[in-house]
C-alpha cells in the first residue's frame, strides 16, 4: 500500500539538509510508527522511479504528518539531490507506509543513542517514543561543525542530550560515554561506517553483551558504471543505468521482485544468483563475507555488477 | 441482523452446538483430499461474504461462551495471561487494533468513540460500558492486552522483534491445543514450533520466519491449522492433560460421530505500529464429524485425509487412538465421487 500525501513544509536545516513534512491532501490522519521506522519516497523521473528511503524524524504518535530530512549527496544516484531541487510545498508525493528495521529494545534499562552526522535522523523519533514511554536515555550527536549540524534545530536543549561538534574541539569520546553505563543499558548507532565499527569495538572490549549494541548503516544506493543482468526465467535482458540501482531497473522492467529498505538491511530482496561470469560488487548489510565470496547471491537494492554475464533467479 | 449467541458450554456436560449456519460457514481447512504440513498464508481480512474471513477479527453464536469459559480458565490459573513488562505497549496496539476493528465490523454490537486519548467503549454482548485513557495503564482494571483479549474469543500470542527472530514474550492463551504459555513464555519461534514432526527438516520454519519478519504495518496474514480434540473443549492445555486426555478413550464406534471434534485454528499475523511488535491472534472453531458430514464434500474429503494421513502426524494431532473409528464412521459419508477444489462447501 502506498500513501499519496502532499509536500506542506519544505526547510532548509543547514547548507546540505533540508526537512520536509508531508500530510494526507484531506487532513486525515497517518497511521502512528515506532521509533526508528523509514519511509520509501517515491521519485518519479521520465521514464522510471527512483526510490530512497529515509527515516522518519517527526513524533510517531502524532498522525498529522510525517517528516524527514534529507542530505544532499552531489556524487549520489540522484535521489537526494531529486528531494532538493524537485520537490518543493504544494507538490503531491507518494510514500510507502512506515516500516521499521531499527527499532529500540524496549527491555532496556537504560538507552545511549549516538548519532554521527545525519545519521541522527532515525533517534530524533526514537526520543519522542523514549520520552512519551519515560525511559531513561542519552542521545549524543557528533558533528564536524556547527553550521553543518543539522539536527541542532530539531533537537531541544536538554541535559541528556549531547552535542559533540568536532571542530570546537569537542570530539565524541566514546570510551567515556560508554564506561560506566548501568547493567542493562542497550546502544544505538547510526552514522558513517566507522563509527558503527568504534562503537563495536568499544562495547567489546567493555565486555557488553553482543545483543545490546544495535546499529543501522543503510545508505541510498551507491551509483556506478551501467551493467547488464539476464532473468533466468525468461530470458530478458535488463540494462541497469549508471543512476540506477538494480532494483530500479528490474522494476522498470517489470520483473516481479519484493523489496522493503532499499538499503541492503532488510533482506526481502534477497536474490539468488544462477550464473556469474564476472564481480558482484556487494554494497549491502545483508550478505555474510562467505555469502559475498561465492557470488552466489546477491541484494539488488544496493548492489551492482562488473563483468560479462550475471543471470538471476527470477 | 441482530446475532444470537448460544447458551453453551465447553466443560462438564459440554452442551457447545453448532447452528446449521454455523456449520455451513465453518472453516473447513482441507482445499484438497490430503495433507501435507505447509505454510498456506493468504491475506487477510478478505473473504466471501458471512464466512470467517470477512473481517479483522470474527464474530459468532459461541462469542459469549467462549469469553465466560476464558473466565473460568484465568480464575483457576491467572499464568494462562503473562506480558512481560515491555510488552505493555504492544498490548495497547492490539487493543485499539481489535477496538476499532470490531466498532467498524459489528457497529451494532461494539462502539468505539474516541477523542484523543479519551476512549469510550461499549461492548452489548457482554454489557461492558468502559471510558478510560488510551497509554494510561491506570485507567483499566488490568493490562491492556488482558482488557481486550477478555473481550475477544481466540488465544493471542504477541511477539517481540529482536536478534533477528520473533520472541513469544506476551499472550493471553486458554484454548491451546496441547501447548503451554507458561512453558513457553519468553522463548523464540524455533523453540516454541520444535515438537512439529517433519517441519523444521523441511525447512518451513526458516521460511515462515523470514515471512513474518517481513510483515508490514500495512498488511496482514492469515492460516489454516487444524488438529481433532474428543469433546468440544477448548482447554486442552498440558498441564490440564489430566481432565481431557482420558477423555480420549470414551470414543465407540457409536458415538464417534458427536463426541469428535475436528479443531481449526484460524491464525492471523499483524504488525503493530508503536511497538512494532507482531500480534499472532489464534482463533479455534470446533465441529464435530457428524456436523462436517452434513457437508456431502466435506464428509467425502475428511473421509480421504484422515484415511491417508502420515501416522507422525496422526500421533502429533493426536487422534491416532481413535483414528479407526474416526475413518470407519467418515467411511459411510463417501462414495468415492470426485470433490470440487477449493475449501469452501458446495
Ligand atoms: S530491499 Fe531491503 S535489503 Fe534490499
Amino acid at each position: 500500500m502506498k500513501l499519496a500525501l502532499k509536500v506542506t513544509e519544505v526547510e532548509q536545516l543547514s547548507p546540505l539538509v533540508k526537512r520536509f513534512r508531508f500530510e494526507d491532501p484531506k487532513g486525515a490522519s497517518l497511521p502512528v510508527f515506532s521509533g526508528g521506522a523509514h519511509i520509501t519516497v517515491d521519485m518519479p523521473e521520465e521514464d522510471a522511479i527512483r526510490r530512497n528511503s529515509y527515516s522518519l524524524i517527526s513524533d510517531p504518535y502524532d498522525g498529522t504528518g510525517y517528516e524527514i530530512a534529507v542530505r544532499r549527496e552531489d556524487r549520489g544516484r540522484g535521489g537526494s539531490l531529486y528531494m532538493h531541487t524537485k520537490v518543493a510545498e504544494g507538490d503531491d508525493i507518494t510514500v510507502s507506509l512506515p516500516s521499521n528495521l531499527f527499532q529500540l529494545d524496549l527491555r532496556a534499562k537504560k538507552h545511549v543513542l549516538i548519532g554521527g552526522g545525519i545519521g541522527i535522523t532515525p533517534f530524533l523519533s526514537q526520543l519522542k517514543q523514549l520520552e512519551m514511554e519515560q525511559k531513561p536515555f542519552e542521545l549524543h550527536y557528533a558533528a564536524r561543525s556547527r553550521e553543518e549540524a543539522a539536527g541542532l534545530k530539531l533537537l531541544q536543549e536538554a541535559a541528556h542530550i549531547h552535542v559533540h561538534i568536532s571542530e570546537e574541539g569537542a570530539r565524541m569520546d566514546l570510551g567515556a560515554i560508554l564506561d560506566g553505563q548501568p547493567m542493562g543499558t542497550h546502544v544505538y548507532t547510526c552514522g558513517p561506517d566507522g563509527l558503527i565499527t568504534a562503537v563495536a569495538d568499544q562495547t567489546a572490549r567493555l565486555g557488553w553483551p553482543k545483543t545490546a549494541v544495535h546499529s543501522e548503516a543503510f545508505t541510498a544506493p551507491p551509483p556506478g558504471e551501467p551493467f547488464e543482468v539476464v532473468i533466468a526465467s525468461t530470458g530478458q535482458t535488463v540494462t541497469v543505468k549508471a543512476d540506477q540501482s538494480l532494483l530500479e531497473a528490474l522494476e522498470a522492467a517489470k520483473v516481479e521482485i519484493d523489496s522493503s529498505c532499499r538499503g541492503g538491511a532488510c533482506g526481502r530482496c534477497h536474490t539468488k544468483v544462477t550464473a556469474c561470469d564476472g564481480r558482484i560488487l556487494h554494497n549491502d548489510h545483508w550478505l555474510s563475507e562467505g555469502e559475498r565470496a561465492a557470488q552466489q547471491d546477491i541484494m539488488p537494492c544496493m548492489s551492482r555488477f562488473k563483468g560479462t554475464r550475471l543471470e538471476l533467479d527470477l | 441482523m441482530t446475532m444470537q449467541f448460544n447458551d453453551e458450554t465447553f466443560r462438564g456436560d459440554y452442551s457447545y452446538f453448532n447452528s446449521p449456519a454455523a456449520v455451513k460457514r465453518f472453516p473447513f481447512p482441507f482445499d484438497q483430499d490430503s495433507y501435507m504440513y505447509s505454510v498456506n498464508i493468504e491475506q487477510h481480512p478478505g473473504g466471501p461474504k458471512g464466512s470467517p474471513f470477512e473481517f479483522a477479527f470474527d464474530v459468532d453464536e459461541h462469542y459469549v461462551a467462549e469469553m465466560k469459559d476464558r473466565e473460568i480458565t484465568l480464575a483457576g490459573d491467572p499464568m494462562r495471561c503473562q506480558s512481560l513488562p515491555h510488552m505493555e505497549l504492544a498490548g495497547w496496539d492490539l487493543l485499539e487494533l481489535i477496538m476499532v476493528s470490531k466498532a467498524r465490523d459489528y457497529p451494532e454490537l461494539f462502539k468505539l468513540t474516541r477523542d484523543g486519548n479519551d476512549w469510550h467503549w461499549v461492548n452489548k454482548p457482554l454489557g461492558i460500558e468502559k471510558r478510560f485513557t488510551f497509554l494510561d495503564p491506570t485507567t483499566l482494571p488490568c493490562g491492556p492486552m488482558e482488557y481486550i483479549t477478555r473481550q475477544a474469543q481466540g488465544d493471542f500470542a504477541l511477539l517481540h522483534e529482536r536478534e533477528g527472530n520473533l520472541w513469544l514474550d506476551a499472550g493471553m492463551i486458554t484454548s491451546q491445543a496441547d501447548w503451554s504459555l507458561d512453558f513457553d513464555v519468553g522463548m523464540n519461534f524455533f523453540e516454541w514450533h520444535a515438537p512439529v514432526p517433519k517441519a523444521r527438516k523441511m525447512g518451513v520454519f526458516d521460511k515462515a520466519l523470514k515471512f513474518l519478519l517481513a510483515v508490514g504495518q500495512d498488511q496482514s496474514y492469515r492460516r489454516l491449522n487444524w488438529t481433532m480434540t474428543v469433546n468440544p473443549r477448548l482447554d486442552t492445555s498440558p498441564e490440564n492433560y489430566h481432565k481431557w486426555g482420558p477423555e480420549k478413550r470414551t470414543v465407540t464406534p457409536e458415538n464417534v460421530g458427536k463426541k469428535q471434534f475436528l479443531r481449526v485454528e484460524l491464525q492471523t499475523f499483524w504488525r503493530l505500529p508503536r511497538s512494532n511488535a507482531l500480534a499472532f491472534p489464534i482463533r479455534c472453531y470446533l465441529a464435530n464429524l457428524e456436523d462436517i458430514a452434513s457437508q456431502p464434500k466435506w464428509g467425502r474429503r475428511l473421509h480421504r485425509v484422515l484415511r491417508d494421513i502420515d501416522p507422525d502426524l496422526a500421533e502429533y494431532k493426536g487422534f491416532a487412538v481413535n483414528q479407526k473409528y474416526i475413518v470407519d464412521y467418515l467411511s459411510q459419508f463417501d462414495d468415492g465421487a470426485e470433490t470440487s477444489p477449493g475449501i469452501f462447501p458446495d
